[in-house]
C-alpha cells in the first residue's frame, strides 16, 4: 500500500492526521457549505449585508418553498424527470443490444463499428448542434421533452456501447460457447445467459447516464425556448435572472437542482464508482 | 454409403437461410436499433455541419419547404481568419487545455492523501468525490457568487485583510480599502482563470477517483520490495507508483482534455463570454453566433464548431489509436 499506511507511524501522527481530515474537507467544501448557509438566511440577513456570518435566524423551510410556489421550479423539475428516465432506459437498452453484438460476435466491422461509438461519445456538441435543432424543427420535436430524451438517449448510447462492450468482453466466452453447443437460440442466449451477468453493468449505467443528463445544460438551450420543457439546470439560470440579488433564493434553487443527482450517487456509490472508474485498472 | 447418408441428412433437414447464416446474421440484428438511432444523430449531423460550414444560412426555409441557405464556398472560414473574438476564443481554449491538465496532479495528491485506512475514510472519500456529481451550472453559480467582490466569499475575506471598517452617522457602514476589491469575472485579464478554477473543482474530484482506485490496485509485493531496497517518499512514488497508475492516468488525461475543450456550461452561467468577448471559448462562442438575438446564422457558427471538432478530432486519433493498441494485445 503506498502511501505508507498511517498506523505505522505512531499514534500521534495517526490522531494528527485525524484531526486534519475534517479541516481539508471543510476547506474542499467551503463554496458549497457557503451556499448551503446562504440558502437557509433570511432575506433581512441578505439586505443587512451579513452573508457570511451565522444567520441570524433559519429561513430553510421557507426559503424552499418560496422557490415552488414563486417560480415554475416544480415543473422544471417534472420536466428533468420526464426527460431523464426515458434516456436512460433507452440508452441502456440500446447499448446492451449492441454491446453484445459487438463483444460476442466475431465479424470484419466489429472493431470500426466499436470505434465509431467511442468517437462519437467524445466529439463537441456544437458540432451537432445546427443539424438536429433544424431537424427537432422540422418534426416538431423542438421545446419538446420528447426531442430532449430523442437525443439524449441516442447520444449517450455512444457511451453505454463502450461501456457494455468491454464488459461483456470480459465475461467468459466458454458459456455463449457452451449455449451454442446446446443449440440454444441466439437471442434466448442473450437473454437467459449473458443479461443476468451484466446485471451490475446496468446498474453503473443507469446511475451515470441519470447522472449526465440531469446535469445537461447544452441541449436544453438548444432544444428548448418556453417554460414547458426546460429542464432545472436550465431553469436555474432562469430563475437566477428572476431572483436577482435574492441570493437565498437563488441558492435554495440551485442546490434543489443538485439533490437528485447527489442522492443517486448516495445511494449507488459503488456502482458509480465502478462506472466512472472503468479502464482506470488494468 | 457415408456419402449417401449424408446427403440424405441435408436434404431432409435443409436448415433455412436464416439458420444456415446466423452467426452472421445476428449480430446486425442486434447492432441495428443502436446503429440507426446512433446515426440520425450523430454521425450524420457531423456532416451535415460540416457541409453547412460552406453556406450562408439564416435557419430559414421559403414557402416550398426549401432551405435558404446560399453556397459561399470557404467564405465562413475566410472571414473566422480576421475574426477577432475567434482567436480570442481560441486562446482561451489553449488556456483551458493546459490550466485544466492541472486537475491530474492535484487529483493525484488529493487521493495519495486519502488513500489510508482509518476509520470513516469511505465518508471523506465520498464527500471529496462530491463536486463531481453536481451539475456545472451549480456550480458555476455556487463560484459567481463565491467570487462576488460585494458579498462573496473572496470578497468578504479580502475586506477583512484589506479593508478597514467605518460606519457614518446614518449609521450605513462603508470600506475603506488599501488595494480595491477584485472582481474577478468582470476582469477582462482574470476573468478566465476564474472560470477556469471553478471548473478545476469537480475535475479534480473525477481524477482523485480515478486515482484512488488506481491506488487499490498497486502491486503491493513490488512496494514491499522497493521499500527493502530502502526506496521511499518522492522516489518510490515516482519509479514504482506512477509506473503502475499508467491505466488511471491515461483515463484521467483523456476525461481532463475532453471537459477542457467542451467546456460551456460554465462560461455561459459565469460571464455568458464576457466582459467584451473575453472569457469566449470555440464551444461558447459558436452557441453565440449560431442561436443569437441578432439572427440565426448557422454557416458560420458551423464553421466554428468544425474547427473545434478538428482540434478534438486530434486527441479523438491518438485515443483510437492507443485503444486499437491495446485491442491487438489484448486478443
Amino acid at each position: 500500500m503506498f502511501p505508507r499506511p498511517i498506523e505505522k507511524s505512531g499514534p500521534a501522527a495517526k490522531a494528527a492526521y485525524q484531526a486534519f481530515l475534517p479541516v481539508a474537507l471543510i476547506l474542499w467544501l467551503l463554496p458549497l457549505l457557503a451556499i448551503f448557509l446562504t440558502s437557509i438566511r433570511s432575506a433581512a440577513d441578505i439586505n443587512s449585508g451579513n452573508v457570511f456570518g451565522w444567520p441570524s435566524e433559519f429561513a430553510l423551510i421557507e426559503n424552499y418553498a418560496a422557490v415552488f410556489t414563486q417560480s415554475a421550479a416544480a415543473q422544471y423539475m417534472l420536466n428533468s424527470v420526464l426527460i431523464t428516465v426515458p434516456s436512460v432506459v433507452i440508452s441502456v437498452a440500446l447499448a446492451c443490444l449492441a454491446g453484445y453484438a459487438l463483444a460476442i460476435y466475431r465479424f470484419r466491422v466489429a472493431l470500426p463499428l466499436f470505434f465509431l461509438f467511442v468517437a462519437g461519445n467524445f466529439i463537441p456538441f456544437q458540432i451537432l448542434m445546427v443539424p438536429v435543432r433544424d431537424m427537432s424543427v422540422q418534426t416538431g420535436l423542438y421545446d419538446t421533452i420528447a426531442g430532449q430524451f430523442l437525443f439524449h438517449a441516442a447520444f449517450q448510447t455512444g457511451f453505454c456501447t463502450l461501456f457494455m462492450r468491454n464488459f461483456i468482453k470480459a465475461l467468459p466466452f466458454d458459456l455463449v460457447e457452451s449455449a451454442r453447443i446446446e443449440g440454444v437460440a441466439e437471442w434466448r442466449i442473450f437473454w437467459y445467459v449473458v443479461l443476468p451477468l451484466v446485471r451490475p453493468a446496468i446498474a453503473a449505467l443507469a446511475v451515470l447516464i441519470f447522472t449526465f443528463v440531469w446535469n445537461d445544460f447544452f441541449w436544453a438551450n438548444v432544444l428548448t425556448q418556453g417554460e414547458s420543457a426546460k429542464p432545472i439546470t436550465a431553469g436555474v439560470r432562469a430563475l437566477n435572472g428572476q431572483f436577482v440579488n435574492n441570493w437565498h433564493l437563488v441558492s435554495a434553487a440551485s442546490l434543489l437542482a443538485a439533490i437528485p443527482p447527489v442522492v443517486c450517487f448516495f445511494l449507488m456509490q459503488r456502482h458509480f464508482i465502478a462506472g466512472l472508474t472503468l479502464g482506470a485498472v488494468k | 454409403m457415408a456419402d449417401a447418408v449424408a446427403t440424405d441428412t441435408r436434404t431432409r433437414s435443409e436448415p433455412g437461410f436464416f439458420r444456415r447464416n446466423k452467426l452472421a446474421i445476428a449480430p446486425w440484428i442486434f447492432l441495428i436499433p443502436a446503429l440507426i438511432f446512433f446515426a440520425i444523430y450523430v454521425v450524420i449531423p457531423i456532416f451535415e455541419s460540416l457541409w453547412l460550414s460552406l453556406y450562408q444560412w439564416n435557419g430559414l426555409y421559403d414557402a416550398d419547404g426549401n432551405s435558404t441557405a446560399v453556397w459561399v464556398g470557404f467564405d465562413n472560414y475566410v472571414r473566422l481568419w480576421s475574426d477577432p473574438n475567434f482567436w480570442t476564443s481560441l486562446r482561451n481554449n489553449i488556456a483551458w487545455l493546459v490550466l485544466y491538465m492541472l486537475a491530474v496532479p492535484a487529483g493525484l495528491f488529493i487521493a495519495l492523501f486519502l488513500n489510508q485506512t482509518v476509520t470513516g475514510m469511505r465518508f471523506y472519500k465520498s464527500m471529496f468525490f462530491f463536486p463531481f456529481v453536481i451539475s456545472q451550472v451549480v456550480v458555476g453559480l455556487i463560484f459567481g457568487w463565491f467570487y462576488n467582490p460585494d458579498f462573496g466569499v473572496v470578497g468578504t475575506v479580502w475586506k477583512a485583510i484589506f479593508c478597514e471598517e467605518t460606519t457614518n452617522i446614518l449609521g450605513n457602514t462603508t470600506f475603506r480599502c488599501e488595494r480595491p476589491v477584485p472582481d474577478i469575472l468582470s476582469s477582462e485579464q482574470w476573468a478566465t482563470y476564474g472560470i477556469i478554477a471553478a471548473g478545476l473543482w469537480p475535475q479534480i474530484a473525477y481524477c482523485m477517483i480515478l486515482y484512488l482506485t488506481g491506488l487499490n490496485n498497486v502491486a503491493a509485493d513490488q512496494i514491499e520490495a522497493a521499500r527493502l531496497d530502502g526506496a521511499k517518499g518522492w522516489k518510490m512514488l515516482w519509479y514504482v507508483v506512477v509506473p503502475q497508475l499508467k491505466p488511471a492516468t491515461f483515463i484521467a488525461v483523456v476525461v481532463t482534455v475532453i471537459g477542457a475543450l467542451r467546456s460551456f456550461d460554465m462560461i455561459a452561467i459565469m460571464t455568458q463570454g464576457g466582459p467584451f468577448g473575453s472569457t469566449n471559448v470555440l464551444s461558447h462562442y459558436m452557441f453565440e453566433v449560431a442561436i443569437s438575438e441578432y439572427g440565426e446564422r448557422y454557416g458560420y457558427g458551423s464553421s466554428i464548431a468544425t474547427v473545434l471538432f478538428g482540434i478534438m478530432l486530434i486527441f479523438i486519433s491518438y485515443f483510437l489509436w492507443r485503444m486499437y493498441q491495446d485491442e491487438k494485445g489484448g486478443r
